[in-house]
């Protein structure tokens, strides 16, 4: 077929970024499914109490400090990760250097009260079926936490190579930020369901 | 034109709907509500059939309309369009009706799905992996009995069956008599059934439920109230005593053999409760949920084998001399 | 020769045009070779290897189905016992819902969007590589514990306590479960390209009501994946903590509930019907707007309808439980959301009927299975809407009445219009047309022996005929009809057969097609057949939803790419407006590696829980591997 030509192109840019990039979309589009996937368990959560005569089954509500502590420094945590972000927007590879670090110390940082958190639930896996459910949720934001840590890792040796330089990594940097922003927000209904409902 | 051949085969195919029968059949309907579920059958499936050809028509005139040829495809013709959008709005008007109409119409065929009216009698059906338990309730403990794959029912009654599945789900369904109504392990179900008309239904588990799903049927005899009284008289009372040698027999064997583990036979020492009670079994009109009618060779036939003939069935081969395996055939046939 | 000439940062513009194609096919093409085959990821010979796949698992699951249908056609037949039988009818539905169905469509999206909307490759070509080999694994692990007669036998929607740690011994309940966690693993990662390839590369101009209606519902299917999915994932991984670690979610006796798998199952299950119609509907549009030569009826209605089907497809799951007990007023309203979705697919069948009386039928193989298509699914949708009525279904649910609907649905409503769509995009994908005569024949014995072999299942189910059993006794009156079923499967098996031989045949030997043989309006037919490795030496500009209808002289085109490194255009989400020229990934190796360690692990972990601490280790080297820049141009930014 014969063409004719109607545009340039040869002045876009090499990349874009935010919603000009494809991996901010899907990056979107992940949250969406793990979203998705955290709503259901909770879900679960609320139908198997709505089955049970009393909630929690057999055991006493979880004891608050280990989950509480978790809360905080997540939330905490969100002011260097939007920091990070408008870094990253900025281009500003030697504060996002050093923000890379510090968000690898604050990923690792909730690890270590909820390390204790299964234990702080006082009941077991397999005593019954709201202990499978709180284990469940638990364990499943636990995986997002430490998926999300690999990665901030990773992309914090990535950004003190030579390819640190590349502007790519600064979309890269601000795509982890929004999907550290996402673990912190679905922890929140977890965090109230498992502790604050059955207190109800 | 096929598709014109087809609607004209398609027809009569309709037709017989209305009249295939069978002692298990939604279409040969004798209790109150498989009555009214076919009525609302026919229904449907008429207004449906109506709808199918009609959009085949439409589908055809399509096709084989005289076309004004055109030589660009993209050019529009603005009358044609403003005539076929009316024409598609009117028939999704149509479908709105139509739907509407069957949503109404299977709201209140919804109450024909129990039998109205007060519960004349309680019977508790539970399904195992692959027979049902059935216990009649009296008026006092005593009265209660239990018998298996078999449910004797007055005519003209209500009877309220009580549903609960033992191990996985199973489905209680006897076409002729009612719809489905699921067995569900941890979620009690209720279905009430009245059968208009004396006779014997079959009935068969509906829900998957493993290696024996296809062999797990059961009757319903539905008969007179002074029939099902003396039925149930001689339910209630334990097993006859052997009388003659062999049967006697057989009963020692049953009783020192595994036998007496699984099943009950009331009157005797055997009170195993995870098979069919066997107290009466010999006046049961079929063994193994539906797969012979009783006779002494079909009960030998069974004992000798249970696995060739019901392959995974929970019942293990009990291995058994010739003449044993006579005498406790003869013992349990004399069970009446 | 052409080193040369090209240095970094050469611009297509600057070229004569067979050197740009020369420049680009350097740049994108596929070595060939077994390595370069194994670490391609052009969407293509992609989209090309998942087709064939889905392909082979149809003649494979079909042969399952005259296997159901040779033992069924006699009463108390013996040549299958109960437990064969039931991994037999486990792995017809399983295999053909996850491992043709859903696959297939997802396959002919992989091939087809990014040509649709002109573009050059599918977002995220490295995962797409990384879901095909999921996909293949997924499979793989079902048919080899088949073989080992260790396949599942619960049933494709394995229902618990059937699939429970208590009755459900052995693995092969596992294998289901972890069956679903590879397919779905493979479907959510090709939605998440569909989604990004249609929202950001679309060809400058394609605004939102020029998309192709292909892609349309291809974009609705990936959203319904997305949502839907994750609920199969949470059931099928709860049925595995059950099984493996001791959990409750589904035992009654600690709390749990049985039907608590039903609503999760179905949530998803339900949606998933759609999937695998909603691609169909969109290659109904297609085909009816090429052979009928008119622009389809009601552009915006037909939209409107597959989002509304979207939309209404997660309100309907509990039409699958009416007989579970659940209250009766809960049931009416999911009796009138079914119901409802009558509306939506009346919409499109009153479209698609108004554009062939508008236009002038072409009567070619693919209009036929449209037309086949439109008499088979009215009466599996009719049928749908009658199982929909509670007091109805509570006759007729698990008989065989409901196996002819989803027949009717699934093969009249989604295999017909693939078939159909498969004659069309044939010379595509391979350059060669199939056999019109052939094709005649095809459709003749797929459409009548399909219509012999499951419209008497009506009748079986209304006569009382429950559905997964393995056989039947000799007083039923089911024998005269189960024979007459199982000897017309045969006049469909041939008929698939007989397609199956004109398919391979034709690839080599067929007729050559030519860049766009049935006159066809969209984009895909603008490059040539089979298209280059880049798709498009430039990247058209489209300015109506039937481009190459509208502008026949000429194909508006843009330039200004770089060919020494693998460029598209990035546009924006509604306008289409161009934002960047962003580069798209090279072949690695790396999916591969990351699909093979998963594999493992999902494996390991049917075994022991520790396989998912272990296991996850060397995925995530694979992972940075993959993730980790190379030097080469792409990266540059
Ligand atoms: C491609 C797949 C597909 C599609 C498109 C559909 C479409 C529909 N299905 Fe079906 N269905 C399945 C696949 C599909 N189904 C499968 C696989 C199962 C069984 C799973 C299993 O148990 O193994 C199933 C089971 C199933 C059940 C459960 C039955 C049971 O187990 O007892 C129900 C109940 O409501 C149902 C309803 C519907 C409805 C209302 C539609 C509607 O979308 C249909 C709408 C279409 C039309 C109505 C025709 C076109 C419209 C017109 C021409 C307008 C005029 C119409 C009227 C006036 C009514 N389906
Ligand atoms: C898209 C999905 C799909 C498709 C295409 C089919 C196709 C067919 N199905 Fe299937 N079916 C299901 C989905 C599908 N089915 C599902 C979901 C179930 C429920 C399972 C469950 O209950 O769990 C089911 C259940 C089911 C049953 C009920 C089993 C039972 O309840 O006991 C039956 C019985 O007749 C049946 C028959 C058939 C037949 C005859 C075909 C025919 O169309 C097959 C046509 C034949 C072929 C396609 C073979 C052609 C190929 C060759 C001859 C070989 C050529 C070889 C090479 C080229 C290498 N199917
Ligand atoms: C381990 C338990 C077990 C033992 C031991 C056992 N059975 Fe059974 N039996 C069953 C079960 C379970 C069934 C129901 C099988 C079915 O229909 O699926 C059954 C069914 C029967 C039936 C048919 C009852 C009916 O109404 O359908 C008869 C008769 C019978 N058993 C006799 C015997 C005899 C005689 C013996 C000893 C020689 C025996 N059984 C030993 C478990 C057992
Ligand atoms: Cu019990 Cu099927
Ligand atoms: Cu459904």
């Amino acid at each position: 077929m014969r063409e004719r030509v109607v545009a340039d192109l040869s002045r876009l840019p090499l990349h874009g970024l935010r919603s000009a990039s494809v991996t901010w979309w899907g990056t979107l589009a992940f949250m969406l499914i793990e979203g998705t996937g955290f709503a259901l368990v909770i879900a679960i959560y609320f139908y198997l109490m709505s089955l049970a005569a009393i909630w929690p089954l057999n055991a006493p509500p979880p004891d608050l400090l280990p989950g509480t502590v978790v809360t905080i420094i997540l939330v905490i945590s969100l002011i260097p990760n939007y920091l990070v972000s408008s870094w990253a927007e900025q281009q500003d590879l030697r504060k996002v250097r050093i923000g890379m670090v510090v968000m690898s110390a604050l990923g690792i940082a909730p690890l270590i009260p909820r390390a204790f958190e299964f234990a702080a639930l006082n009941v077991k896996w397999d005593t019954n079926a709201y202990g499978s459910v709180v284990w469940t949720l638990l364990g499943l934001h636990t995986t997002h936490i430490i998926t999300d840590l690999v990665d901030t890792l990773v992309l914090t040796a990535l950004v003190f190579t030579r390819h640190g330089r590349n502007p790519r990594r600064f979309g890269d940097v601000q795509d982890n930020c929004m999907y550290w922003n996402f673990v912190v927000a679905a922890w929140l209904p977890i965090y109230g369901c498992i502790y604050w409902i059955v207190r109800l | 034109m096929i598709a014109a051949v087809k609607r004209l085969s398609f027809l009569p195919a309709l037709l017989p709907l209305a009249g295939c029968g069978g002692w298990q059949s939604a279409m040969d309907v004798h209790g109150t509500s498989a009555i009214s579920l076919k009525q609302l059958i026919i229904l449907v499936v008429a207004t449906c059939s109506v709808v199918w050809m009609l959009v085949m028509i439409a589908l055809i005139r399509a096709l084989t309309r005289s076309h004004a040829s055109r030589l660009t495809p993209t050019v529009v013709d603005r009358g044609m369009a403003r005539r076929m959008a009316i024409a598609v709005i009117v028939a999704v008007a149509a479908t709105v009706m139509v739907i509407t109409g069957f949503t109404v119409g299977s709201f209140f065929s919804t109450r024909a799905l129990s039998a109205a009216g007060a519960d004349d009698l309680t019977i508790k059906v539970s399904g195992l992996q692959w027979w049902w338990n059935v216990q009649y309730f009296g008026a006092t403990p005593d009265q209660n009995f239990v018998t298996a794959n078999e449910i004797h029912i007055p005519v003209g009654r209500t009877i309220r069956f009580q549903l609960e599945g033992d191990d996985v789900i199973h489905s209680f369904w006897v076409p002729s008599l009612a719809g489905k109504q699921d067995l569900i392990p941890g979620r009690p179900n209720e279905l009430s059934v009245r059968a208009e008309r004396a006779g014997m239904y079959r009935g068969q588990c509906a829900e998957f439920c493993g290696l024996q799903h296809a062999h797990m049927a059961f009757f319903v005899i539905a008969e007179s109230q002074a029939e099902f009284d003396k039925w149930a008289d001689a339910q209630r009372r334990p097993a006859t005593q052997p009388t003659d040698a062999e049967a006697a027999a057989g009963q020692q064997i049953f009783l020192s053999k595994p036998c007496a583990a699984c099943h009950a036979v009331r009157g005797t020492k055997a009170t195993g409760t995870s098979a069919p009670d066997l107290t009466h079994v010999g006046s049961r009109k079929y063994i193994g949920a539906g797969l012979f009618e009783t006779t002494r060779g079909s009960l030998a036939a069974w004992i000798a084998d249970p696995q060739t003939l019901k392959p995974g069935n929970n019942m293990p081969l009990v291995p058994l001399s010739r003449e044993e395996l006579l005498s406790v055939s003869a013992y349990l046939a004399s069970l009446k | 020769m052409t080193e040369s000439v090209i240095g970094p940062d050469t611009r297509d513009a600057e070229l004569e045009r067979p050197l740009v194609d020369a420049a680009l096919e350097n740049t994108w093409a596929t070595a060939s070779g077994f390595w370069s085959a194994l670490a391609t990821v052009d969407h293509k010979i992609i989209g090309r290897r998942y087709i064939l796949t889905a392909f082979a698992f149809l003649a494979l699951g079909g042969v399952l189905a005259i296997l159901m249908r040779l033992q069924l056609a006699r009463p108390e037949a013996r040549l299958i016992g109960p437990d064969r039988y039931n991994q037999i009818f486990t792995m017809h539905g399983a295999n053909m819902m996850f491992l043709f169905a859903v696959p297939v469509m997802e396959a002919m999206a992989v091939y087809l969007v990014p040509l649709m909307v002109g573009t050059r490759n599918i977002a995220f070509p490295r995962l797409n590589a990384f879901s095909y080999w999921i996909y293949l694994a997924g499979g793989l692990l079902l048919w080899v514990s088949f073989v080992l007669d260790m396949g599942p036998d619960v049933g494709w929607f394995a229902y618990v306590p059937l699939s429970g740690p208590q009755y459900g011994a052995g693995k092969r309940a596992d294998i289901w479960a972890q069956m679903i966690t590879f397919t779905e693993l493979s479907a959510l990662a090709v939605a998440v390209e569909i989604v990004v390839t249609v929202f950001k590369q679309r060809a400058p101009g394609m605004t939102l009501d020029r998309i192709p209606l292909f892609v349309w519902s291809m974009l609705v299917t990936a959203f319904l994946v997305i949502l839907a999915m994750p609920s199969i994932m949470v059931a099928s991984t709860s049925l595995i903590l059950d099984r493996l670690v001791g959990t409750h979610f589904f035992n009654p006796a600690e709390g749990g509930d049985v039907l608590l798998w039903q609503h999760l199952f179905w949530f998803f299950g339900h949606p998933e019907v759609y999937i695998i119609f909603l691609p169909a509907v969109g290659m109904v549009s297609t085909l009816i707007v090429t052979f009928a030569r008119r622009p389809v009826f009601g552009y915006l209605a037909l939209v409107m309808a597959l989002i509304a089907t979207g939309i209404l497809s997660f309100g309907l799951w509990v039409h699958h439980m009416f007989v579970t007990g659940l209250p009766r007023l809960g049931e009416s309203f999911f009796t009138a959301s079914s119901m409802a979705i009558a509306i939506p697919a009346g919409v499109q069948i009153f479209c698609w009927i108004a554009t062939l009386w508008d236009g002038k039928p072409v009567w070619k193989t693919p209009l036929l299975f449209v037309i086949g298509f439109i008499f088979t699914f009215v009466i599996g949708g009719l049928s749908g809407v009658m199982v929909a009525s509670v007091p109805f279904d509570a006759q007729v649910h698990d008989t065989y009445f409901v196996v002819a609907h989803f027949h009717y649905v699934l093969i009249g409503g989604s295999v017909f219009p693939l078939i159909g769509g498969i004659y069309y995009w044939f010379p595509k994908i391979t350059g060669r047309m199939m056999s019109e005569p052939v094709g005649h024949w095809v459709f003749g014995l797929i459409f009548i022996g399909f219509n012999l072999t499951f419209f008497p299942m009506h009748i079986l189910g209304l006569q009382g005929m429950p559905r997964r059993i393995y056989t039947y006794q000799p007083d039923m009156p089911w024998h005269g009809l189960n024979l007459f079923v199982s000897a017309s499967a045969a006049v469909l098996a041939a008929g698939f057969l007989l397609f199956f031989i004109d398919a391979l045949r034709s690839a080599r030997a067929g007729l050559p097609a030519g860049a766009n043989p049935w006159d066809a309006p969209t984009l895909e037919w603008a490059t040539s057949s089979p298209p280059p490795s880049f798709n498009f030496a430039r990247i058209p500009v489209v300015y109506g939803a039937y481009p190459l209808w509208e502008q026949r002289e000429a194909l508006s085109v843009a330039d200004g790419l770089r060919v020494d490194r693998r460029e598209l255009v990035v546009t924006s989400l509604v306008a289409a407006e161009p934002e960047a020229r962003e580069s798209s990934p090279r072949n690695s190796i790396w999916p591969l590696w990351a699909a093979i360690t998963t594999t493992v692990m999902l494996i390991w972990s049917i075994f022991s829980p520790w396989a998912v601490v272990w296991g996850s280790i060397p995925v995530a080297i694979a992972l940075i591997g993959w993730f980790w820049p190379k030097r080469v141009p792409e990266d540059e930014a």
